[in-house]
């Protein structure tokens, strides 16, 4: 909380609600607490464009270290589009064009020299919709560690591939079928396996874009505690359209809205006592 | 400084009707308390036998009342999941009610000492000494009623800041009593009644701070219980 400014009394927290005022004024400012003091990765005046269209304005955040930031709001906010620009997953959208500085451990990550396979190893990611590779449940987890050289035998990449899926909490269900399908499994299994593949490479970040939107709930809080757990090594940016999940699984949350960073805080503050009126729109149910 | 609750402007129509009916029930329930506390101050005041008995016996109402907006709050938190000043206002409520529940009992139960001292055949003019500290107790859960019906925080803090007062009047009124004990020693008996009806009403006042409190948190968001009025009063810049 020592981040977050006191809102001011006597009804003067929420800023206006006029949102074309927003959209010309691309020096808008995000309310609350966009940076931490140990960041693990940096975003700072980010402005992404499918073509002539702005998709993101002028976004500064900080990813803290082994923390979970959620970053919500509706259909089209530029949440996505965002999260995509921190392992360059836009780089592969022709029409699309970047600018401003992000950084992973102080490093540009937009820079010249680097290498966007190394970085995806770093920075892996977990889509919405499970979409394990048509090989093998053990194949599907080794495929990472093998194009890296992580493992120099068998016997290394077994243990790879076992560890990885204990920490997605799936090894017990597939250990006596790992050269049975992964698009065998059900969707649920299949999502945690995409995470068991994504945490193969040992990466610092996982991006999570959804990745609960098609589980049941039993499947949702597995996935859920699976984050929990991760966060002791990992640091996660999770995008989701649940608020309730946003709530459970996040220390901060942040709100995008026509592509602008409304509102940064820690996600208790957010959803007890949101500062802005859009986020509290739209955390409300509210039409705005 | 008041603020709308917007508890109009939901997507889903049948929420908006949901947390409007839960807040008119709790503006009935008030409604019902308040009338309870005149009509038992008028008892005591007017000796008024009757009148005493069934403000003794009408707290039922104000039970059940509490049972069902305990219940519509349950109902709204498992299948709205309300956040931010929904879930506020479900939470504030929540606690109002309990605050509300025990207006009516200690309403009651200057209704039941009204009841014992209206049988007194030498009745005594002091028997209605209550009167001001009574009048000022109910101003103060009306003031906090209104309060919370327009989510007003300026009104909500200058109620509180009135427990100072009735405080320092129960003070003087038990001091009072203890001077007629002595005077009349025979009476002790019925002027401890007369003494228990007062600190029944500022029993009352303390619950109208409470639900003072409750209206700050839900407009503003910070729990303001347990710090002195200075410190509201500096949270809130009034």
């Amino acid at each position: 909380m020592d981040r977050v400014e006191r809102p001011e009394a006597g009804g003067a927290t929420k800023r206006p609600l006029d949102i074309r005022e927003h959209v010309e004024q691309a020096d808008y400012q995000t309310i609350g607490a966009p940076f931490v003091t140990d960041p693990k990765m940096t975003a700072r005046n980010v402005n992404v464009y499918y073509g002539d269209k702005q998709a993101i304005t002028n976004v500064s955040l900080d990813v803290g270290r082994n923390e979970v930031i959620a970053m919500i709001g509706p259909s089209g906010c530029g949440k996505s589009t965002f999260l995509r620009t921190l392992n360059r997953m836009n780089d592969i959208i022709p029409i699309c064009r970047v600018s401003g500085d992000i950084t992973l451990d102080g490093e540009d990550i937009y820079g010249a020299e680097q290498d966007t396979v190394l970085l995806r190893a770093r920075v892996g990611m977990v889509f919405q919709k499970p979409n394990p590779f048509p090989k093998s449940i053990y194949e599907n987890v080794a495929y990472g560690p093998r194009i890296h050289g992580l493992a120099h035998n068998k016997a290394e990449m077994d243990e790879i591939v076992e560890d990885s899926l204990r920490r997605a909490s799936l090894f017990n269900e597939v250990k006596d079928q790992l050269d049975k399908p992964g698009t065998g499994l059900s969707g649920g299994q299949q999502q945690r396996l995409c995470i068991a593949r994504a945490i193969a490479v040992s990466p610092e970040v996982i991006l999570m874009d959804e990745p609960c939107s098609a589980l049941d709930p039993i499947a949702t809080a597995r996935i859920e505690e699976l984050i929990d757990e991760l966060r002791e090594n990992y640091t996660i940016a999770i995008v989701t359209h649940s608020m309730q999940q946003a709530a459970r699984v996040s220390q901060r949350t942040a709100y995008f809205h026509l592509g602008m960073l409304i509102e940064v805080g820690e996600t208790k503050q957010v959803f007890t006592m949101p500062r802005h009126e859009l986020t509290e729109n739209y955390i409300t149910g509210r039409f705005g | 400084m008041e603020k709308p609750l917007q508890a109009d402007q939901h997507t889903s129509q049948r929420y908006n009707a949901e947390l409007e009916e839960l807040r008119s029930s709790v503006l009935t329930m008030g409604g019902l308390v308040e009338q309870q506390c005149r009509q038992a101050l008028e008892a005591l005041v007017s000796g008024d036998e009757n009148l005493a008995r069934s403000v003794a016996k009408s707290d039922y109402q104000v039970n059940e009342l509490e049972l069902q907006i305990s219940a519509q709050c349950t109902d709204i938190l498992a299948r709205r999941q309300p956040a931010a000043r929904d879930l506020r206002m479900v939470v504030a409520i929540i606690r109002m009610v309990s605050n509300l529940e025990r207006i009516g009992d200690e309403a009651a139960k200057v209704g039941r000492m009204a009841m014992k001292l209206a049988d007194d055949r030498d009745r005594q003019s002091y028997y209605s000494e209550p009167k001001h500290l009574g009048d000022g107790v109910s101003a103060m859960l009306q003031g906090a009623l209104d309060a919370f019906a327009r989510l007003d925080v300026e009104l909500a803090i200058s109620i509180i800041a009135r427990d100072e007062e009735i405080d320092r009047e129960f003070k003087t009124l038990t001091r009072l009593l203890m001077t007629h004990m002595m005077e009349q020693p025979q009476r002790v008996k019925n002027m401890l009644r007369v003494n228990s009806c007062a600190r029944a009403l500022e029993r009352i006042g303390d619950h109208a701070v409470n639900l003072c409190e409750e209206v700050i948190y839900l407009v503003e968001g910070s729990d303001v219980r347990h710090l002195t009025l200075e410190e509201v009063r500096q949270r809130h810049g009034s």
